[in-house]
Formats: C-alpha cells, sequence, structure tokens
C-alpha cells in the first residue's frame, strides 16, 4: 500500500468522508476513492453498496475480482428536543452504536442525569448546528413539537446533504409546520425530505415505542437502497 | 487501556512508517464459516516484529507476522490463507472450524 493512500484513509476518516480502498489481489493494483469521485469509478456501484452497508468485502467484476477496504465515518443522530422520547432514544441509540448529540436551550430539560449515553448542547439549534456540522451521515430529528426550537433545527437540516429528516407531531401539526417552513423559503422539493408523522408507522404509544420507531425509520434510511434522494 | 479499534492501527500504521520503520499490513480477505474477526479487520507489523490488531483470535496472527516480515523484506504482497484444511494451519491452530484469507502489503512511500 502505498503510504499516501494510508495518510489519505486516516485524513479522510478524520474528516468524517467515507472513502473506500480497491485492491486487485491478483496483480497489487491498488487505488484510493475519495467521496466525490465515488460516481466516477468503473466499481461506482458495488462501491456506493459497500459504502450503505459499512462493510468490507470481496468483489466479482468483468475487470477482476477486488477487496474493497470501506471507511463509512459513523453515523450520528442530532436530535433538537432532550424530552422523554430523546431519553429512550439515546438509550436505544447507544445500543445500535450511534452518536447521539441533543440539542435544546432549556437547560432543566438537557442535563447529563437525564442523558447519560448523550452528548448535550444546552444552545438554541441555530448556535449548535453550525458547530456540529450536520454532513450525510448525521440524522435529524426534531422532538420538542415546539415551533420555536424545532423550526430553526428543521431549517439547517433541510440545507444539509443530512441522510434522515424527522419531526413529531401529527399531520395537522406537520401541515402547520410545512407552511411556517414554506413561508421562510424551503422548497416543497426539500420539505419533502422531512418524515412526518415520524417513525415506522408500528402503532407506537410509549416513548420508548416511539424511539424504536424513529430508529427503525433511521435504520431504513441507512441501510436499504435509495428509492429517492433519500438514503446514504 | 482501551482496545485499539481498526482505525487506530492504521493511524499506528502511518505513524510507524513516518518513524522510518518498515512497515506492513494485514487484512481479512474472506472468511468461510465460524471465522473469528470479520472481513477487513487489520494488523499491522513493523519490522521487528510488533504488531497491533488482530486477523483472527490469536489463532494465526504469529504466522502472519513471520510472513510479514518477509513481505516488508521482498515489498512483494502476499495472500494467505488458513483454514482446517491446510496441514501448516492447522499447526498454527485455527481451530475454531473456521478459514481466512488474509492480504498481507508493505507499505511503500
Amino acid at each position: 500500500m502505498k503510504a499516501a493512500f494510508l495518510q489519505g484513509m486516516n485524513t479522510e476518516r478524520a474528516a468524517r468522508r467515507a472513502c473506500v480502498l480497491v485492491t486487485d489481489l491478483a496483480h497489487g493494483a491498488q487505488r484510493l476513492v475519495l467521496a466525490d469521485a465515488i460516481a466516477a469509478d468503473p466499481l461506482h456501484v458495488e462501491i456506493e453498496t459497500a459504502l450503505r452497508m459499512g462493510k468490507s468485502g470481496m468483489i466479482e467484476h468483468d475487470t477482476g475480482r477486488f477487496f474493497l477496504t470501506v471507511q463509512a465515518p459513523p453515523l450520528r443522530i442530532v436530535v433538537v428536543g432532550a424530552v422523554h422520547v430523546s431519553q429512550a432514544l439515546a438509550s436505544m441509540a447507544h445500543l445500535l452504536g450511534h452518536r447521539v448529540i441533543v440539542v435544546d436551550p432549556r437547560t432543566a430539560f438537557a442535563s447529563k442525569d437525564r442523558f447519560p449515553d448523550a452528548d448535550l448542547l444546552a444552545q438554541w439549534p441555530d448556535e449548535a448546528l453550525p458547530v456540529v456540522g450536520i454532513d450525510r451521515y448525521t440524522a435529524f430529528v426534531a422532538l420538542t413539537h415546539d415551533p420555536k426550537i424545532d423550526d430553526p433545527g428543521l431549517l439547517a437540516a433541510l440545507k444539509s446533504d443530512c441522510f434522515y429528516i424527522g419531526a413529531l407531531g401529527s399531520r395537522k401539526t406537520h401541515a402547520k409546520r410545512l407552511e411556517r417552513l414554506g413561508a421562510a423559503g424551503v422548497s416543497a422539493d426539500r420539505l419533502a425530505r422531512i418524515h412526518a408523522p415520524i417513525g415506522l408507522d408500528i402503532g407506537a404509544v410509549s416513548p420508548a415505542e416511539i424511539a424504536l420507531s424513529i430508529l427503525a425509520e433511521i435504520t431504513a434510511a441507512q441501510r436499504k437502497k435509495p428509492e429517492g434522494s433519500a438514503g446514504l | 487501556m482501551a482496545l485499539a479499534s481498526d482505525s487506530d492501527i492504521l493511524e499506528q500504521a502511518e505513524a510507524w512508517h513516518r518513524a522510518g520503520r518498515g512497515v506492513a499490513i494485514a487484512t481479512v480477505v474472506e472468511t468461510w464459516g465460524s471465522a473469528p474477526r470479520p472481513v477487513g479487520s487489520h494488523l499491522v507489523i513493523d519490522e521487528e516484529g510488533h504488531f497491533l490488531g488482530s486477523v483472527s483470535g490469536g489463532c494465526v496472527e504469529g504466522a502472519v507476522v513471520s510472513e510479514a516480515i518477509d513481505v516488508i523484506g521482498s515489498g512483494a504482497p502476499r495472500l494467505l490463507e488458513f483454514g482446517v484444511a491446510d496441514e501448516t494451519a492447522w499447526q498454527v491452530g485455527l481451530s475454531c472450524g473456521g478459514k481466512i484469507a488474509v492480504y498481507v502489503e508493505k507499505v511503500v512511500s
């Protein structure tokens, strides 16, 4: 392996960017494919699948057998609202191996006692989110029910290329939300990215069940082949 | 000390190479049956036989390290297979009944 490829993999990982090292095991030839060069690579279909699954592996192609060393950044879930559902979500996401960042300006809610498994930012979303940096490997969830807090978070997420956006609230609440965000200048295409009512429809009632349905929906967005623009 | 993750291991490989040490990276490229470490797991080795990470549950690391020292010397990558069907592999003790393929390559400037 060229030292430059090794260094490249370490740099990309630190910057939370995906990359894949392609090795022709029969001949030793190698190339490092960076995130923005994947689409143009002859193995782009295989590389995209491997990245979505986050798995290194051997692939068969017309041009030979190759090993893909996959580096996909670890998923993060940014949650606006340090509420009851978020507590359950933080514990379950911890089990799934995802880092959770909870943003809520209300310090009584955003306390370490309530969120032992999450990183807490007791700030308004419009202050916190630019620092957190919502990227392609981030899921964004708005759970406060309070437009004052949820809307600035949603506006930031809608500008990003994060792989999932969800917002808590009934269809009626969501219709009002769409009106507000539309009035703030967000196009209908972009607004369609919001999963609302949030979570898979499993008839969830308790906060833990709602958290489960949200995480199931996030997992589907992560792992399933994207149908449209959603998905990794 | 926390267990080294595959990311820490690649950082170590880079640091060793920068320090002027001969370094090889071994990667599990295929597994069949029960294998203790998943595809993509790394072991990094320097020319003196220091190593970090794992490609098995400790069964074949010794053999991989000695092969890696040869690879550091020659510069030519090798694809190694270990499994119960292989007499040598049985000797090095992959007794879990699995079979693994490990690619060993030198880090070159």
